[in-house]
């Protein structure tokens, strides 16, 4: 950011802004019948990557529900065209408030160190996340609501599992 | 006619991405795309993450039960997350443990990219890397449809009313709240 920018604008209070994502999520019950979502929409991709380079990917019984359509498939995929709208949404709200590009708050940690716990983490939460059929958005939040069993088993094990493993990861966040 | 509206078709996937703006727009308003933000959720030392979830589930399900007493949503016809015991119960281990490491969760990790954070990047692509991982590892597929219990929900595996049971949720969250304002005055 240029040194003339005006400073970022404060957050918003969590209590209203969770209301705020109930009430979408509300809507989209209510529209389509279904809840919001994040990482069946990785997974889409994920197949379609896949499938481009690989003929066996439509026989792969993980990756074959998600190619309908073959390697056009995450055009036609709900949950594919929601994750480019919550870009654009955060991109959004980010750039009016002034707060693109935040700068690093783990000093201990170089930009590359970062990124790669970064990437170990998304690489568990991806593994996790297809093994539970779900995450925090299309599992936990949009089953929670609904009362789904596997939606409050997986709200369980997950914080379970946060909470004993933080203390052995203090490390990653200095 | 009653709820849901949209069966299919081009207004059903034109819903996704305004739906989506606004998630993502109410997300970053939060700053829940922000890793070390929620990462310090796992050492009780900010309580966003809790208050942001909590607050979206209980509108959501206070919203959907009455929309249903009053006939307006046939909740029948919305898609309620299929249950798989023990693939949840590990699964959501796996998962929390990459969420403190990531200090995001994927649809915060999006938001975290598009407001320009490199580590939002880094676990976007992690995730693709674990899912892919997921589908070419033989055995873990078949391993995340054991113990599978259908559409699964709490009031039938509880053998209590739906209004009982989201009036506990209710409760629960509600008394988490107070809570977390206590830890917060005592931090």
């Amino acid at each position: 950011m240029s040194a003339t920018s005006p400073p970022a604008r404060p957050y918003a209070d969590p209590y209203l802004c969770g209301v705020g994502i109930g009430l979408v999520l509300l809507a989209a019950y209510v529209l389509v019948g279904r809840g919001l979502g994040a990482s069946g929409a990785f997974a889409s991709v994920a197949a379609a990557g896949t499938a481009a380079v690989s003929g066996g990917a439509a026989s792969n019984p993980a990756l074959a529900p998600y190619l309908e359509r073959g390697v056009a498939s995450p055009l036609a995929d709900w949950l594919v065209l929601e994750i480019l709208g919550l870009l654009a949404g955060g991109f959004f709200s980010a750039w009016r408030a002034g707060r693109l590009r935040p700068a690093s708050d783990t000093p201990a940690l170089t930009a590359r160190g970062r990124a790669l716990v970064a990437l170990a983490g998304g690489a568990l939460m991806g593994v996790g996340a297809r093994l539970a059929h779900g995450c925090t958005s299309g599992l936990a939040l949009t089953g929670g609501a609904l009362l789904a069993t596997g939606s409050w088993i997986f709200i369980g094990s997950c914080f379970a599992a946060g909470y004993l493993a933080a203390p052995l990861l203090r490390g990653a966040w200095r | 006619m009653s709820a849901p509206y949209l069966d299919g078709g081009g207004t059903y996937l034109a819903s996704a991405p305004l739906l989506g703006f606004a998630f993502g727009w109410l997300l970053e308003r939060a700053d829940m795309g922000h890793p070390k933000k929620l990462a310090r959720q796992f050492y009780l030392r900010d309580l966003t993450v809790f208050k942001v979830l909590f607050s979206a589930l209980i509108t959501a399900m206070l919203g959907a039960f009455w929309l249903a007493r009053a006939g307006v949503l046939e909740l029948g016809r919305v898609y309620v997350p299929e249950t798989y015991l023990l693939p949840q119960l590990a699964g959501g281990a796996v998962f929390g443990v990459g969420f403190v490491l990531a200090g995001l969760c994927p649809g915060t990790a999006c938001v975290a990219t598009a407001s320009g954070r490199s580590d939002g990047v880094a676990a976007v692509l992690g995730m693709l890397a674990g899912v892919l991982a997921f589908a070419l590892v033989p055995g873990l597929h078949e391993l995340s449809l054991v113990t599978p219990r259908g559409p699964l929900t709490l009031p039938q595996q509880l053998g209590m009313s739906t209004g009982a049971v989201v009036f506990l949720v209710s409760a629960v969250a509600l008394a988490g709240f107070a809570a977390a304002a206590r830890l917060e005055r005592r931090a």
